[in-house]
């Protein structure tokens, strides 16, 4: 491992702290072109939960002994990483839930029923991952609010034309910080001060932007961030709901149990002080470590050399397959590389996505066929499913040259 | 390691390409129900005409991937002029060869868990075999079968 912040990024060095590279998968090298389902993980991240196993656990936050308090200081280090990791003032408003979906859910379920009733208005976009229409579509049943959603526009950019129409009379734009299908980027610093000055309040899907580029909570200005860690090195099972302190503290509580209460009596409850009045019963503590683990090696290799890396790539990705397979194939998204993530939805002439991933397997190509979450942007963009690769730290040319390659394959089958 | 081949058998490729019995019925009269698969957005509408307990017509709609839409295609072939417990038959035997294989799959065992299926003649039906080798596969080629209990249950 290798690089700071202003050089380059070192893939080889990269790789090789990815056990899952070390050997062949399915008696083929291993083109993973699957990161925005979930990335790997780097020995880093498995050695700090092992350790933690092996040399400190307990449960947290219950008990004076010597482990308890190892485990508890461990955990809530990770914390503090994560919270400098995305610029967060106080490690506090940092929340760990199980994945972005709870993140979202929390939001809605605790914010959404203290904050909304009916006639009330929820700006979304028709670019969304499920995890952020499903939560609000539950709460809009229950309560009689109105969804409205920001139409997709040209070249794979969300059209906000109409932006201040869409915000009159809403209380919370929910919009992702980086699209799992187009890669596109909305632009959240406007959206923010569009919906600020309209009174409303912005929470972000960030799942697939955390990852891949330098995140300041302060820059993008927004009020509620969700996060899931394993798309980002880290393991499953954990996720995050970023929030400013005040928004958090008036929040009610979301799950309850132990370990969110400041008291219980046969007569009620008092809540802990965040962040733990919304971590309910034994969180993922090694997750949590783990995740800790991931942000020092993702700082490790710099977030700037890991945008840059990824936009290169972009760059080489729409390049090669289209000197390739010209009209053959369909990318969907932003064309211009610096204007989107490193997430291709792509169609190659009449070949299912379905039959195009499971020929690619065959040369151990790994890419997602589906709706990747997003049917509302399936409909919209007049599709049942496509085939997506995705590309992270541990990528480079040969793996974009592989897939290209590999396509030929699927039109020899499927060329009716 | 199985390879394309052993999927993408030329018959099953035949049905994909040239689906049969493509269309939709009016409903009602005809039996119809929607299946998804919700992991890879394939769709199969299946319309099923029963006059006296036989199936007289059937019609199959949706998208999706070959292995879906051929298997559809395969069934509403199959399926067409035979009684209705005929069909019955016919959909256990081609579920039981799909999950006999499933539970195989890990322990090359092939000597059968489940109950011996129904003794029924699979005829093309026997292409799909292959699928049981691609498990993640095994849902679009029931995903027609499925949907056809649902439409005669109805």
């Amino acid at each position: 491992m290798s690089t700071g912040n202003d050089g380059e990024l070192d893939v080889t060095a990269v790789r090789a702290d990815f056990p899952i590279f070390d050997g062949p998968v399915n008696d083929r090298d291993l083109i993973y072109l699957d990161s925005s389902g979930t990335s790997q993980k780097p020995r880093q991240v498995l050695e700090a939960m092992d350790a933690f196993y092996i040399e400190a656990n307990a449960n947290v936050h219950r008990g004076a002994y010597y482990l308890s308090d190892q485990a508890s200081r461990r955990m809530e280090k990770a914390r503090t990483k994560v919270a400098r990791f995305i610029g967060a003032g106080d490690a506090d408003e940092i929340v760990f839930t199980k994945n972005a979906t709870e993140a979202l859910n929390l939001l809605a379920q605790s914010w959404g029923r203290a904050n909304l009733s009916a006639g009330d208005a929820v700006v979304l976009s028709v670019i969304e991952h499920h995890a952020n229409i499903v939560p609000w579509q539950m709460l809009a049943a229950e309560r009689g609010i109105e969804l409205r959603f920001l139409p997709l526009g040209a070249g794979g950019h969300l059209d906000l034309t109409e932006l201040d129409r869409f915000l009159d009379g809403a209380k919370l734009v929910s919009i992702t910080a980086m699209s799992n299908v187009l890669g596109t980027l909305p632009p959240i610093p406007r959206i923010v001060e569009a919906a600020h000055s309209a009174g409303a309040l912005v929470a972000i899907d960030a799942c697939q932007y955390v990852p891949h580029l330098p995140t300041r909570i302060d820059d993008l200005d927004v009020d509620f961030m969700a996060f899931s860690g394993h798309k980002m090195c880290g393991p499953t099972g954990v996720g995050v709901l970023w929030a400013r302190k005040e928004l958090l503290e008036a929040m009610p509580p979301f799950l309850g149990g132990g370990g969110m209460i400041a008291n219980v009596t046969t007569e009620g409850f008092t809540t802990a002080p965040v962040p733990h009045k919304f971590e309910a019963g034994t969180p993922p503590i090694a997750e949590i470590i783990g995740l800790g683990a991931a942000v020092d090696y993702l700082e490790s290799l710099g977030m700037d050399a890991i945008r840059r890396h990824e936009v290169e790539l972009t760059s080489y990705f729409l390049r090669t397959i289209k000197e390739r397979h010209g009209d053959d194939v369909t990318v969907h998204g932003p064309s211009e590389p610096a204007e989107r993530g490193g997430v291709f939805s792509f169609a190659y002439k009449d070949v299912h996505p379905h039959d195009l991933s499971q020929v690619l397997d065959q040369h151990g190509v790994s890419v997602r066929a589906g709706h990747h979450c997003a049917k509302p942007l399936m409909q919209e963009l007049g599709v049942g499913a496509t085939a997506r690769a995705s590309l992270y730290i541990y990528n480079d040319e040969s793996d974009v040259d592989r897939l290209v390659e590999a396509l030929d394959d699927a039109s020899d089958l499927f060329s009716f | 390691m199985a390879g394309l081949e052993d999927l993408y058998k030329e018959i099953v490729l035949d049905h994909y390409r040239s689906p049969r019995n493509r269309g939709e019925l009016e409903s009602p009269p005809a039996k119809h129900a929607e299946g998804f698969n919700p992991l890879c957005g394939d769709e199969v509408h299946v319309y099923v005409q029963v006059d006296d307990g036989v199936v007289s017509d059937v019609a199959i709609a949706g998208q999706g991937c070959s292995i879906s839409q051929a298997s559809a295609s395969m069934m509403s072939a199959a399926i067409k002029g035979k009684s209705v417990d005929e069909v019955d038959e016919l959909t256990t035997a081609v579920k039981a060869m799909m999950s006999i294989h499933e539970q195989s799959l890990d322990d090359d065992d092939d000597s059968g868990v489940l109950p011996d299926p129904p003794d029924v003649e699979l005829g093309d039906l026997e292409a799909l075999k292959g699928v049981v080798q691609f498990p993640v596969r095994i849902k679009c080629a029931t995903l027609g079968w499925n949907t056809l209990s649902e439409a005669l249950s109805t």
